[in-house]
């Protein structure tokens, strides 16, 4: 062993110890001081208040782990629906901004550049305060399709009750397997024969038509619940039944997906640009057509440019839904490290469950993300 | 023997000379934070961001209210000056921690005194200086005339980290009502979602309610309900494990309330020394010696009732002539028919 390779290691590694040494000493001799006693015990206490919305069944007898088990999913949430469709907008505005329809691009620019070099917060608050005021009341508001109702409390969607739900979800899960069998059997065929198979099709045809089986043959049956005013006073209303979707949730996600979307398309962009034009040239001269092109060659290229900055977005966007206690999203921070914090008073038990909890979170994504940048980095044959 | 006498009369006057300096300055030196306020030359106060009446900045930047006078009445005890507060406005979610971490060196911010605050989280609760309790405000034209109107599903918008999430959950359980609960971390924004008709009520500290009931686009068409349905004691906080700074709080408030009592103001502090009554020359710094035992001078109290006023003065400045609460309700002495009642200064 190369002792002047190790040493240099060893003392940054004793000198982050001691830091860390002297800070939990410091704060230890603080606390014993001002008489506040350390633990996790207070998880499992009653929590004693409620919240306004959450994705597992809660009240304010459940536990305080319970109550920030309802924060974390809430976050998780969030973060999905927000990553969902931050990809989506864009990857749509990333190849708009390509196009050579005048228009279009620049309508695109304009967009990034918009919404990039706006605060974040603000837009939270513009698109809760602004557009909220702008919502009608219950009772004023106009059906859309004759179920769904966008009012200032919230939209209220229908619901669906269902019978045998299970073998509607077996129904999906052997529809999934079955499809990637068949991608697995294409494949082979392909590189074998040099057949290809139209496996898009089949995949969607499988999806449609194992559940509708499970319809006709399985017993399952679902009826829809559509949600009905309620008068609570004489000018106050609300709707019963189905489900509601606060105003808090989309406001937030609509907010963090069209501020993240900028970045993406950016990213987008950069990595269509970054194939150089002679792979497409090559691709057209060997007869494949423009969406082949696409598809087997640009796209796949450009993928390992655009992933990992992308990665980088999704993490961005998952940490920003911390903003949610800004306009009364119970997400984790205004759950755990809010409400709870303030009734327990436990401030670095529930600081450190919380930080733990979103690097967790980040690190889960980055995890999967290289998983995936490694799946489609170039495979040498 | 003379040359002993003298011997004996100067070690005497030696006892006498120690023992009266550590009188003096035992006080002093027991508190850290009083000998650190003295050094810096301001008092470090917590306050709201933004309350009418009680903590609210003007756009000079001039804090009023009574959580503020509280604040101003320990800088004129201890600094001589009232103007020497540095405010530190905190949201509830921030407020402990900031004592606690040393930043501020009272807490006085419309904060409600329990067990659990005042034993587990290292504060110290020094005593009252707004009876409060928790109230709803509604809209007029909804018919509501009390909290035995309310339906399932009503929509309640409050502040995050409150007594008055627990309050609302207690009170709705107890009348078996469903409710959903819209906590914002700030006032203002509880306000602006209350005012769009996010929420059907919007549920704080009455005074509370009163006072952010003018920031609403039309105050009038809103009303508080008549009831009130929990106990919430405001008052001073500051760190655990500083008697003598406690101490100083706590006298500091009751001068003010104290000096109402025997009818000391502002106006007439001064004349007061002159007076019959024993207690009121105590008040003014005429008579005994009840700085020292805070570690501060005689005229601590005078300066407190000359700079800041007494607690009626207080009142009526902030509260009562800003229309937010012109009726004292439990916050009158307790001669004049309220619960403000406190321990003699002697």
């Amino acid at each position: 062993m190369n002792i002047k390779k190790i040493l240099p290691q060893l003392l940054t590694l004793l000198v982050v110890i001691l830091i860390f040494g002297f800070f939990s000493y410091n704060a230890q001799v603080n606390m014993e001081n001002r008489g506040i006693t350390f633990g996790y015990g207070f998880l499992s206490q009653e929590s004693s208040f409620d919240v306004q919305f959450s994705l597992i069944e809660y009240d304010g007898s459940h536990s305080y782990f319970r109550a920030y088990l309802v924060g974390l999913l809430n976050t998780i949430l969030v973060s999905v629906i927000g990553i969902i469709f931050a990809t989506i907008i864009g990857v749509v505005v990333g190849i708009a901004r390509l196009s050579n329809n005048y228009l279009i691009n620049r309508t695109a620019a304009v967009y990034v550049e918009f919404f990039r070099n706006i605060p974040l917060l603000l837009q939270i608050f513009f698109w809760y305060f602004a557009a909220l005021r702008a919502l009608p009341l219950p009772q004023d508001t106009e059906p859309m399709f004759g179920v769904f109702f966008l009012t200032i409390k919230g939209f209220f969607v229908p619901a669906f009750v269902w019978n045998n739900l299970d073998v509607f979800i077996y129904s999906i899960i052997a529809a999934i397997i079955s499809i990637i069998f068949v991608r697995i059997y294409a494949k082979k065929k392909q590189e074998n024969e040099g057949i290809q198979t139209p496996v898009l099709s089949i995949s969607i045809g499988l999806i449609l038509i194992l559940p509708i089986l499970s319809f006709i043959f399985g017993g399952v049956d679902a009826s829809v619940e559509i949600p009905v005013i309620k008068q609570l006073s004489q000018s106050g209303y609300t709707y019963e039944g189905g489900i509601k979707l606060p105003p808090e949730l989309i406001s937030l996600a609509l907010a963090l997906s069209l501020y993240t979307a900028t970045f993406i398309a950016e990213c987008v962009r950069a990595g269509v640009q970054g194939v150089s034009k002679g792979q497409k040239e090559a691709a057209a001269s060997i007869g494949l057509t423009p969406n082949q092109v696409l598809k087997l060659v640009v796209m796949p290229q450009a993928l390992r440019i655009i992933i990992p900055p992308t990665t980088n977005q999704y993490l961005n966007l998952t940490k920003n839904s911390s903003l949610a206690a800004a306009i009364a999203y119970p997400d984790l921070v205004l759950v755990f490290a809010g409400t709870a914090l303030m009734q327990t008073g436990r401030a670095i038990e529930i600081v450190s469950i919380t930080m733990l909890t979103y690097l967790s979170l980040s690190i889960s994504i980055s995890i999967f993300m290289n998983w995936y940048n490694k799946k489609i980095a170039i495979k040498e044959k | 023997m003379f040359k002993y006498l003298k011997q004996l009369t100067s070690l005497v006057a030696m006892v006498a000379v120690l023992f009266t300096f550590t009188t003096e300055t035992m006080a002093a030196k027991k508190s850290k934070t009083l000998k650190n306020t003295q050094k810096k030359g301001f008092v470090r106060c917590g306050v709201s961001q933004g309350l009418p009446g009680f903590s609210n900045a003007d756009a000079a930047g001039n804090w009023t209210g009574v959580d503020v006078d509280v604040c101003r009445a320990v800088a004129a005890a201890v600094l001589g000056d009232a103007n020497k507060v540095k405010f530190t406005p905190l949201s509830a979610k921030e407020r402990f921690t900031a004592l606690t971490s040393n930043e501020i060196d009272i807490l006085s911010r419309n904060t409600t005194w329990t067990l659990s605050r005042d034993a587990d989280i290292g504060l110290t609760f020094v005593g009252v200086n707004f009876y409060d309790g928790q109230g709803f405000m509604v809209r007029k034209n909804s018919g509501i005339s009390s909290v035995n109107d309310f339906k399932d599903g009503v929509s309640a918008c409050t502040n995050l980290g409150t007594t008055t999430e627990l309050n609302m959950r207690d009170f709705f359980n107890s009348k078996g009502i469903k409710y959903e609960p819209v906590t914002f971390e700030k006032a203002d924004e509880v306000v602006a979602a209350y005012d769009a008709g996010r929420c059907d009520t919007y549920t704080t500290d009455k005074s509370g309610l009163a006072a952010q009931r003018i920031k609403l686009s039309s105050p009038d068409d809103h009303i508080v309900l008549p009831e009130t349905i929990s106990k919430e004691p405001l008052g001073p906080v500051v760190r655990q494990g500083d008697s003598v700074w406690e101490d100083i709080v706590r006298w500091s408030l009751n001068t003010m309330i104290e000096a109402e009592e025997y009818g000391v103001n502002s106006a007439n502090a001064d004349s007061m020394k002159t007076s019959d009554n024993p207690a009121v020359k105590r008040l003014v710094g005429a008579e005994g010696e009840l700085g020292a035992a805070l570690g501060l001078d005689n005229d601590w109290s005078l300066r407190i009732i000359k700079q800041v006023g007494n607690y009626g003065e207080s009142y009526k400045r902030n509260i009562a002539d800003t229309g937010i609460l012109p009726d004292r309700g439990p916050n009158e002495l307790w001669t004049k028919g309220g619960i403000l009642y406190v321990p003699p200064a002697r």
